[in-house]
């Protein structure tokens, strides 16, 4: 309300700014919602519908696209193996990344800042560089095609991610609190689980979010490190466009079911979701 | 923060390392092996010293694949930094409202980057899609597949609406911290709304902006999954970028050698770049004193 109340003293358009801003939100948030509705729109109708007339809103309203994925094995395993590795890969980042955040945090020590550095690369690399060497590692160590092999690869920019915003997190707590702990006879891992962590409660969720939203959207890697038994929906719904050619009903059904787990954890975060996405800096 | 010297904190990063040592120095290793040797298949392989790298940098194809990458990232860059700020300043600030807003404007963010292709190849048809078809009902020749501008066009309106976003999530935040007690002195001195932006928010805002600037380039700069499923990298290669190309290599052509090769020099184009966000990045921390 501040910045209002600077520009109604200093010009007397105060009002029409007010407008103004609801003015420009509602046209940006429209620009981002209009292609959403048009995929929403398409999975509402059939393909012949789709093909023939162009309609704003479905004529025939029908929900056999939706019908034909959730009773067709090959299709619903597709959101249960992305969601089992996006599971796994949260679950191995945060664990890994919540030591070594408090340690970045807390100490300096040798080499500490070209660590901290050369973590932050990995999120720099891109996955195109990585897709083949990853093949052939899991390959050669028999993870091929498993869930826990794309958990793995996704820790490549997953993990250095949470030990960026987690360390930001932490540096928010003063240091007293620690050395109070110690002082009352806390050992390090009681002082950690009971009294650090739920202090960065909101740091953790947050670093988790992120975890889960770029390994649920990241598609490159995933694809060349499955074939069938962890076969992620994005690449199930690739395939499946190339296949049959032009089933586009059942193909924006599969889009609109991959936004549904994303826009449900964004609900539960939302509150810190601005921080979040400033990797705890503010 | 006053950190303590505590040189076992090494066995507190111990799990991270093990992880990513596993998952990027083994496989960055074998790149590196590739692209110091030739193989004629049978897993024979031969030493090639430098060759691959010699013959890249002469090659007129990376060039042409680079300066593509360049000019996007610059172009991106160039729309959604400004754009974001701008959309961050006019976000309500707190209630109802802010939480929709910010709702709202994450999910593009949580889209898998393949079904946002797919949203943005069915939106821009001219026979099925709104864009494409109100473009044309427009008298506005549009063709994402055949015509090199409208290709460039869509991948870069895609990018802008996917990743807009974030830079307003991120200047958004910055906002937040800004104390009233900043407004009011502006308000004191009779601040005009530009020199409110200039001298307190902006500067306030640089730290997270810096982030939003290294986040959107690094992932710009290595984009592929959502300009390969609209264009395919094409009309032609108008948009076939680094990644595009090299996955092309490397699992099209199975061109081992020049692909780790280009991994290579990819990799370090992006770290050079990185280093230096990174480096200034650090040094604002410093100065403001987090």
């Amino acid at each position: 309300m501040a910045d209002v109340s600077v520009n109604n003293s200093a010009r007397s358009f105060a009002l029409p700014k007010v407008k103004g801003s609801a003015i420009v939100m509602g046209l940006y948030l429209l620009f981002l919602l209009l292609p959403i509705y048009w995929l929403v729109n398409m999975s509402l109708k059939t393909n012949e519908e789709i093909l023939s007339t162009f309609s704003l809103w479905p004529q025939n309203l029908t929900f056999a696209n939706y019908a034909t994925i959730l009773t067709d094995p090959s299709w619903y395993m597709g959101y249960v193996n992305s969601l089992i590795y996006v599971v796994l890969n949260t679950v191995i980042s945060i664990a890994v990344a919540l030591p070594a955040a408090y340690a970045f945090s807390r100490y300096t020590f040798l080499g500490d800042k070209h660590l901290f550095f050369w973590l932050l690369t990995n999120r720099m690399a891109p996955p195109a560089v990585f897709a083949l060497p990853f093949f052939q590692l899991y390959s050669s160590v028999g993870l091929f095609d498993t869930h826990i092999a794309v958990a793995l690869a996704h820790c490549l920019f997953n993990v250095p991610l949470a030990v960026w915003i987690l360390e930001g997190f932490m540096r928010g707590v003063p240091k007293e609190i620690d050395e109070t702990a110690y002082i009352d006879g806390y050992g390090f891992g009681r002082f950690f689980v009971k009294i650090f962590m739920p202090l960065i409660a909101s740091g953790i969720g947050v670093a988790a979010f992120f975890c889960f939203m770029f390994s649920w959207v990241e598609l490159l890697l995933s694809r060349t490190l499955t074939s069938v038994n962890a076969k992620p929906i994005a690449a199930t719904m690739t395939r499946t466009v190339s296949a049959s050619g032009l089933d586009w009903g059942v193909l924006a059904a599969a889009g609109v079911l991959t936004i549904v787990p994303g826009a449900l954890v964004i609900y539960f975060v939302r509150n810190y979701i601005a921080k979040g996405f400033a990797l705890g800096r503010v | 923060m006053e950190k303590t010297v505590n040189h076992k904190a090494w066995f507190l990063v111990l799990p991270v390392l093990i992880l990513v040592a596993f998952s990027a120095v083994i496989p960055l290793m074998t790149v590196v092996n590739y692209s110091v040797q030739d193989t004629f298949g049978n897993n024979q392989f031969f030493w090639a010293g430098l060759e691959w790298f010699e013959e890249l940098l002469a090659s007129e194809r990376l060039h042409n694949a680079l300066g593509r990458q360049i000019m996007f990232s610059a172009i991106i860059l160039a729309i959604e930094v400004p754009l974001g700020i701008f959309v961050a300043l006019n976000m309500p600030k707190k209630g109802f409202w802010a939480s929709l807003c910010l709702v709202l404007m994450a999910l593009p963010l949580l889209i898998p980057w393949n079904v946002v292709g797919t949203i943005w190849q069915i939106f821009g048809r001219v026979d099925i899609g709104l864009l494409g078809y109100t473009l044309d009902k427009l008298g506005i020749s549009y063709n994402y597949t055949q015509d090199a501008f409208a290709a460039w066009a869509t991948v870069v309106v895609m990018d802008v609406w996917h990743w807009t976003s974030l830079v307003a999530l991120l200047a958004y935040a910055g906002l937040q911290s800004i104390p009233d007690a900043y407004y009011q002195a502006a308000k004191i001195d009779q601040a005009s709304r530009w020199k409110v932006f200039r001298y307190i928010e902006l500067p306030k805002m640089a730290g997270v902006l810096l982030i939003a600037i290294l986040l959107r380039f690094m992932d710009s700069f290595m984009i592929y999954t959502e300009p390969f499923v609209v264009t395919g990298g094409g009309p032609g290669n108008a948009t076939t970028f680094l990644s595009i190309d090299l996955v092309k290599m490397a699992l099209g052509q199975f061109d081992l050698g020049p692909a780790a090769a280009f991994s290579l020099m990819y990799f370090l184009v992006i770290l050079l770049i990185s280093w230096v966000f990174y480096t200034v990045m650090t040094n604002l921390d410093k100065r403001d004193g987090v």
